[in-house]
């Protein structure tokens, strides 16, 4: 784990099951802990059903934990309600996921635009700029008009990433991020998440089941049955 | 506050214009069930507004008359025994209200009074040559007689004038009499016989006024009925028909006389305008509530139709509120919407109606016109139950837990 003297979010002994109370009760994760720091890039991997998506879940305040304690930028999170989770949710951090979950009756640029839209109630001509220059960025300048339904995947997947970063939130979840797209699209998506951590100085936290991309990560942390197996860099990972 | 529904108001629309023709049906269906809340309410307010204009065209509001001849029982049975008592009725003859002239400037006097004629009815019989026909006759005084029933807009031949010697007689009876204007007609009531030159045809609108009605100089017919100086009723017309009931309550309460409002003058007529009034309202009930059924019902369906959508919303920052809203907002776009074609929709049908379907003598049943007024509150009745009907569907929506929801 990267030591970082105030790391952005920081998650201690976290606990999470479905059914609680239930006979059918199941701990998914059990004492999970880890920090990301600032302009991290961090692969968080592990087997099906080792609870990569749950915990991708827990961090992006999607679900809630069950014990433990997560802190974001040193806030505690576990006693938010609901619309207190939302807020930081749109404050802090950017979602790709693995399936691009862009609005289909949205373009391309509204996609990217409805962060700025949700949170103002209205898009500013510079929140529009900025949009434009982002979905230029992802090199989509001539299909930014574009219904997703119009767009291959790869290129869905690009807009799903001007969508996370147009505001620049500190924190990017991105879940399965390459794993529908082909090959070539895959590498081209994953050099664009990079670039952007590079140009930005975004911290990433991208679940992968390929351990090709994770060993082009800064960090890689390993998750097998709920509980953190590994924690290393991809440096250690790679050799 | 356009800032505030930015995002709402972007977010509804598109989703409704996504879901094309489910939008375009529940639409049609809302402007249907608001073009037949619409229609038919100005269609009953139309009838009924006829039917009371012809009812209380020919008639007072509220009349006032001397007390019934009864039958005093002649002494009270000892106590203790009972008797078998049989009592024929007394004959009704014509009476004066005592102290009429008093009471009119006391009754002119209340706000609720518009006019109050004083007026002579009796029986007799109306003759020309060899034809004889009953009669009503009514003494009165023209001008005031005018302001109750508006006499001199019913005149059909002539001019209305009531000098001595003269009189106003209605259609069908100088068709029965083969009378004509400045004609003279013999009026007979008892003993006593009179002839009078017909200045004027009245239609009172009902067919059996007009084969009865004479009317001639409140002094002649006392005298043709045997009341010097007096009058058998005192007709009022009110400022508000409605509070006629009331009026009769309470002046029944002050006033030794029988007192009858037109609602106990035509209580069948009352009843029956109830009923139409109480069924108007039982459709327009049960048409709405199929309103909101509908909306609810196709905004359930998006619901479940766009989970995923809401869900990475959700995801990326949309609060519960914002998602309620959004579907609040599109059932009430769908009401507006839905509201404005059925109220153009009913304007159509009332331009049918009045084109289309005509009485024997060609001309319209009676005027039916949707007033803004109506046409302003359905359309603002139908829009709310949108909201209304949107609630359930919108509430459904801000409970979905995104994380479930992204992965549907």
């Amino acid at each position: 784990m990267t030591a970082n003297a105030s790391p952005l979010i920081e998650l201690a002994g976290i606990h999470k099951s479905y059914n609680l109370g239930m006979p059918n009760e199941a701990e998914v994760l059990h004492g999970v802990s880890f920090a990301v720091g600032r302009g991290e890039f961090v692969a968080l991997i592990g087997p099906s059903g080792s609870g990569k998506s749950t915990l991708l879940n827990v961090v992006g305040l999607l679900e809630r934990l069950t014990a433990g304690s997560y802190r974001i930028q040193g806030e505690e999170t576990s006693g938010l309600d609901d619309a207190g989770l939302t807020l930081r949710r749109r404050a802090v951090l950017g979602f790709v996921f693995q399936f691009h979950h862009l609005l289909p009756a949205f373009s391309a640029l509204e996609n990217v635009t409805l962060p700025a839209l949700m949170r103002e109630g209205r898009v500013t001509p510079a929140q529009h700029e900025r949009a434009r220059a982002m979905l230029a960025a992802v090199g989509l300048e001539n299909d930014m008009h574009k219904r997703p339904g119009e767009l291959s995947g790869g290129m869905q997947q690009r807009v799903a990433i001007a969508r996370a970063l147009v505001l620049e939130p500190p924190l990017v979840l991105a879940d399965e991020p390459t794993g529908n797209l082909d090959r070539a699209s895959s590498d081209e998506v994953f050099v664009l998440m990079r670039r952007m951590h590079a140009e930005l100085q975004t911290s990433f936290l991208v679940v992968t089941h390929d351990p090709r991309l994770a060993a082009r990560c800064d960090r890689v942390i390993e998750l097998v049955d709920g509980s953190i197996e590994s924690d290393r860099p991809a440096t250690a990972v790679r050799e | 506050m356009l800032n505030w529904l930015g995002f709402e108001r972007r977010v509804a629309v598109r989703f409704l214009r996504e879901g094309r023709m489910q939008t375009v049906l529940i639409i049609v269906g809302v402007a249907a069930g608001v073009a037949v809340v619409a229609y038919i309410s100005a269609l009953i307010t139309g009838l009924q507004r006829n039917t009371l204009e012809k009812t209380l065209g020919a008639q007072a509001h509220v009349t006032v008359s001397a007390l019934d001849n009864v039958v005093l029982p002649a002494r009270a049975p000892l106590a203790g025994s009972s008797a078998l008592v049989q009592t024929q009725p007394r004959v009704q003859r014509p009476r004066s209200i005592a102290n009429w002239q008093s009471l009119v400037p006391v009754l002119e006097a209340m706000p609720a009074v518009a006019a109050v004629s004083p007026m002579v009815s009796g029986a007799g019989l109306a003759q020309r040559g060899e034809a004889s026909k009953s009669i009503a006759l009514m003494g009165v005084d023209l001008d005031r007689y005018d302001r109750i029933v508006h006499l001199r807009s019913k005149v059909v031949q002539g001019e209305a004038r009531l000098g001595p010697g003269e009189g106003i007689i209605g259609r069908e009876l100088a068709e029965d009499l083969g009378v004509r204007v400045g004609d003279r007609i013999s009026l007979v009531t008892g003993t006593i016989t009179d002839s009078l030159r017909v200045t004027a045809l009245v239609d009172l609108g009902v067919r059996e006024l007009n084969r009865r009605t004479v009317i001639v100089p409140l002094r002649a017919a006392q005298s043709l009925v045997g009341l010097p100086g007096g009058a058998t009723g005192l007709d009022l017309a009110l400022v508000d028909v409605w509070v006629a009931q009331s009026l009769a309550s309470d002046l029944s309460r002050r006033f030794p006389y029988k007192i009858e409002s037109w609602q106990e003058a035509n209580s069948q007529l009352v009843s029956a305008l109830n009923a139409q009034s109480v069924s108007t309202a039982l459709i327009r009930g049960v048409v709405m509530v199929v309103v909101v059924l509908g909306i609810a019902s196709v905004l359930v369906v998006s619901v479940v139709q766009k989970q995923r959508e809401i869900g990475i919303l959700r995801a990326i920052g949309a609060t519960r509120g914002q998602m309620l809203r959004v579907f609040l907002l599109q059932g009430a776009i769908v009401g507006a919407f839905g509201s404005t074609l059925g109220v153009l929709l009913a304007v159509g049908l009332i331009k049918a109606f009045t084109t289309f379907v005509r009485g024997s003598d060609g001309l319209p049943l009676f005027a039916i016109t949707l007033a803004p007024s109506l046409a302003l509150s359905v359309a603002g009745i139908a829009t709310v139950c949108g909201v209304l009907a949107a609630v359930a569907p919108a509430r459904r929506a801000a409970a979905l837990d995104p994380a479930q929801a992204i992965r549907m």
